[in-house]
């Protein structure tokens, strides 16, 4: 049996948007895997993106996060809240044409085990200070994941931000 | 020779259904340019613990390990030479509530017979740590078995999956 990724949905961004979502994600997969290009249009070098399963807005979402900006390297852990906060997203201020890239893999998410992930980032923008960043996340939940969510709070996913939901054989 | 397909191939797939010691992939074919893994294991004990990895049944000194990672509070990278294994991070305890923990590993050139192997893994552990690590065995031997083994006290949980997939590379 081959490992296949078959795109189960994507989403280019033609006018600027402050979510994405998918809906309806089928569960005949073994795992998940959400590769994203972003930068949204927060007035300063990095943004944040948030990212909720099946709407659930309890506080059900922690990580440990490690990152390097270039020139120190730092750990810490995201207290349990109502969504995961992947930072470092490329914002207005970053130089122009660059974007984030982004790989979220979640295994087992059809599993009544709550879902652990791992998300790796790279913020590289040709400046003074950039990121590499990876996290171990949590969703506190048994559900399968049905839905996902990314949002910008307050801000916007610019044109040509791309996000492409993957279910692995 | 039938045309490269530049996909990966299962050889082989393992849930637990019982906890175990340690979970082997064995006579692992040849044929392949390049090796991934991807685990999502637990340990039956409640706190995390080391997995430790080696090759052919190796448990000589002949292996080093090189590793960054957080732990919620500070970033720390460690090294150690001339070991018995690779340290390849941790697994999770009460992993039903924590979370098992999420690992993915590429082995390339696995079967060649004139250099050493250099294996590249993400582990990551919710609510323990995140690990980048690079491992080396010391051994011209075509890889044929991989041994996954938790450090003690703890077994691998039941309900932990390891798949191993080949790479064939794809025709230019």
């Amino acid at each position: 049996m081959a490992l296949q990724l078959f795109k189960i949905a994507d989403t280019t961004v033609g006018s600027p948007v402050n979510t994405i979502s998918f809906s309806n994600i089928p569960s005949g997969y073994t795992d998940l895997k959400v590769v994203f290009s972003l930068r949204n249009d927060v007035a300063s070098p990095q943004g944040t993106c948030n990212i909720r399963f099946n709407s659930d807005t309890g506080n059900n979402y922690t990580y440990r996060r490690l990152y390097g900006n270039g020139s120190s390297a730092a750990s810490d852990t995201g207290a349990a809240t109502n969504n995961l906060a992947f930072t470092f997203l490329v914002g207005a201020t970053a130089t122009s044409n660059t974007f984030s890239n982004w790989e979220l893999y979640i295994p087992n998410y059809t599993s009544s085990n709550y879902k652990s992930m791992s998300f790796d980032a790279a913020h590289e923008t040709n400046s003074t200070t950039a990121y590499l960043t990876m996290y171990a996340a949590l969703w506190s939940n048994s559900s399968a994941i049905s839905s996902i969510v990314c949002e910008t709070f307050g801000q916007n996913f610019v044109t040509n931000t791309t996000v492409t939901l993957y279910g692995v054989l | 020779m039938a045309a490269k397909t530049g996909t990966y191939t299962l050889i082989n797939s393992t849930t637990l259904s019982t906890s175990a010691t340690s979970v082997t992939f064995s006579s692992i074919p040849g044929t392949y340019t390049d090796l991934a893994i991807v685990t999502f294991a637990g340990n039956t004990t409640a706190s995390a613990y080391d997995i430790l990895v080696t090759f052919n049944s190796d448990t000589g000194s002949n292996y080093s390990r090189t590793r960054l990672y957080g732990n919620g509070t500070s970033a720390v990278s460690t090294r150690d030479s001339n070991v018995s294994n690779i340290v390849v991070g941790s697994m999770n305890g009460s992993a039903s509530t924590n979370g098992f923990s999420v690992g993915r590993y590429n082995i390339n050139d696995y079967a060649n017979t004139t250099t050493y192997k250099t294996m590249l893994v993400r582990q990551d552990t919710p609510g323990s740590t995140t690990f980048a690590i690079v491992g080396l065995w010391r051994s011209t031997a075509a890889i044929t078995s991989i041994t996954f083994t938790p450090e003690a006290p703890s077994n691998i949980a039941s309900g932990s999956t390891f798949k191993l997939y080949g790479i064939e590379a794809g025709n230019l």
